[in-house]
């Protein structure tokens, strides 16, 4: 956590006339970090990051990029960054090789480096093959890599990446985030998504972002360490009275959420589920299902922008986002 | 400057990419050619010869030409700078541009330049008719440089005020028609002060784009019309590159 801080954001807030769209916001990305931004649509995900890369001004508050203020010396601090906002920026009627050319031209690449940069780009966005055709013709998946590709060019230190698998299919989204995982080896990568598990696979701290205010700054290891009490979920066709389960050694609380389905929070997982499976069939109360909830993620999400607008149902409420 | 130079190649690549400008290109050649031919075929006829007594071809074909090839310019210009801000915010390209280093007045110059050019290469294939008279005649050649620098004037100046059109809407329709209804109230500005006072007909005549085209035209080189049209130019373009900067801040 002590290396070269490379964004630091203090304070900002931005307001659509009298609306706030961002409230007061404070953090910082180090180098080599990848940073999962989160957050329900219209909390002002999109918003921080215009503003991170200079395409929106913050109303009030400061934004330093690799020590360069973004109001006082905005070209100094926008040679740092790559952004791929929520639609890809394309020139539909450009070959890939044209657009990637006037990208690198726009971030100031000299001539002679800038076929090196392009083939580079191409190379790690899997575009090699792709270079004469237009960009209209090529897929939904091959156009977010131009995308990438772009932001890439120019060996930014931060890439900013705003939803980039959204209205992917399930196999471009995976190439999509093997691709942001290898960019998290040289870049520090700001990636913004309402995918869950994504964030799990590839970041490496997590900002929740609620109504335009910053409600979680966490890395993702110590997330999932505080929750080391996790649920089980657990099903029986003969179910047992709840305080004969409750009774079960290691078992800390016990919650009936239907006919046959109780969640069980419990300390030593390993020794407990097999305590309670030894039971269950020594019983005959036939087991047949068993589910250890580990989207601690998932449930941090659901309690921090839910709030007290809309207080969590008291049964069968869990795992419907 | 190398970036503004990216931008205007950019911008002049991607018009010719699109079949608009080619259309463009080959409309207005077929129509001032249909022109040509009238006013010479006119000039030429024995009958008429007393009327155009104490003129010449310069005054008569070549100012006849090119002041209805103002009034195409006028027509043609709003399709030409339409796309300029509009598309690339409705495409949302202009945020690879505003997350680029690259300042508002860089990104502005470049694509002014851009569109200049284009309606230059149209400026020299319309001269090329007036032109082709050497042929067969001799020309008023000083005339018919004030002539030229008048169209190119005009031109630069339609395309500063279009431009500025452009960078307020993010529709490429509502920016042609608001061009076009601009440049038109600005051409005939002169005859709504007929009924005026005497300053204020003075005011709004001087203000019309199309007196100071009539002087150029004329052959009368006043570097007041000169200065008139370059302000213009500025004018809207620093419009522009401020519209675009508050706009980051709404």
């Amino acid at each position: 956590m002590n290396k070269e801080i490379l964004i630091s954001v203090d304070h900002v807030s931005r307001y659509y006339g009298n609306d706030c769209a961002v409230n007061d916001i404070s953090f910082s990305v180090h180098r080599g970090e990848v940073l999962g931004f989160l957050g329900p649509n219209g909390a002002g995900k999109s918003s921080t990051m215009q503003m991170i890369c200079g395409v929106l001004s913050a109303s009030t508050g400061q934004i330093t990029v690799a020590g360069h203020d973004m109001i006082e010396s905005p070209k100094a601090a926008k040679m740092h960054i790559g952004f791929l906002p929520e639609r890809p920026p394309l020139y539909q009627d450009l070959t890939v090789d044209e657009y990637l050319c006037y990208a690198g031209r726009l971030r100031g690449i000299g001539k002679i480096e800038l076929k090196e940069a392009i083939a580079y780009s191409k190379q790690r966005c899997g575009l090699t093959d792709t270079g004469k055709r237009l960009i209209k013709n090529i897929s939904k998946g091959f156009q977010q890599r131009v995308g990438i590709a772009q932001a890439i060019i120019h060996s930014p230190a931060v890439v900013i990446l705003d939803e980039p698998t959204s209205g992917l299919d399930p196999n471009q989204i995976l190439e999509i985030r093997e691709l942001i995982s290898e960019l998290g080896n040289d870049h520090s990568v700001i990636l913004s998504t309402h995918i869950l598990p994504e964030v799990q696979s590839v970041c490496d701290r997590v900002l929740i972002i609620n109504q335009g205010k910053l409600v979680l700054d966490e890395s993702l290891d110590n997330l999932q360490q505080d929750d080391q009490i996790t649920p089980i979920k657990i099903a029986f066709r003969q179910p047992p009275p709840l305080d004969i389960l409750a009774e079960i050694e290691g078992v800390m609380d016990i919650e009936q959420i239907g006919n046959h389905h109780f969640k069980i929070y419990c300390e030593s997982e390993i020794n407990t589920i097999n305590r309670i499976t030894n039971l269950a069939a020594a019983s005959e109360w036939q087991l047949y299902e068993m589910i250890p909830e580990q989207d601690s993620l998932e449930e941090t999400f659901i309690q921090l922008t839910r709030g007290e607008s809309q207080p969590l149902p008291d049964e069968a409420g869990e795992g419907s986002v | 400057m190398n970036t503004i130079f990216h931008i205007a190649t950019h911008e002049l690549r991607r018009l010719f990419k699109s079949p608009l400008v080619w259309i463009i290109f080959a409309v207005v050649q077929f129509l001032l050619a249909i022109f040509f031919l009238l006013i010479l075929s006119q000039f030429v006829d024995p009958a008429a010869a007393s009327l155009f007594a104490n003129y010449g071809v310069t005054e008569i074909v070549v100012v006849g030409l090119l002041q209805i090839a103002g009034i195409i310019l006028l027509l043609i210009t709003p399709f030409v700078t339409m796309h300029t801000f509009s598309e690339e915010r409705q495409t949302g390209t202009i945020k690879l541009l505003l997350s680029s280093p690259v300042s508002m007045t860089e990104l502005v110059l470049g694509k002014y330049i851009g569109v200049i050019c284009y309606l230059f290469l149209l400026l020299v294939l319309i001269s090329l008719m007036p032109l082709s008279l050497f042929m067969g005649t001799q020309l008023d050649l000083l005339q018919l440089l004030s002539a030229f620098l008048g169209l190119v004037l005009l031109a630069s100046s339609f395309a500063a005020i279009g431009l500025f059109v452009s960078s307020l809407t993010s529709h490429s329709a509502v920016a042609a028609i608001s061009t076009f209804g601009i440049l038109f109230v600005l051409w005939i500005m002169n005859m709504a002060g007929s009924t005026g006072s005497e300053h204020f007909r003075e005011i709004l005549s001087y203000l019309s784009l199309l007196n100071h085209y009539h002087n150029l035209l004329d052959g009368v080189f006043n570097s007041a019309d000169v200065a008139y049209y370059l302000l213009v130019s500025a004018v809207f373009i620093i419009l522009s590159i401020w519209r675009l900067n508050d706009e980051r801040l709404h």
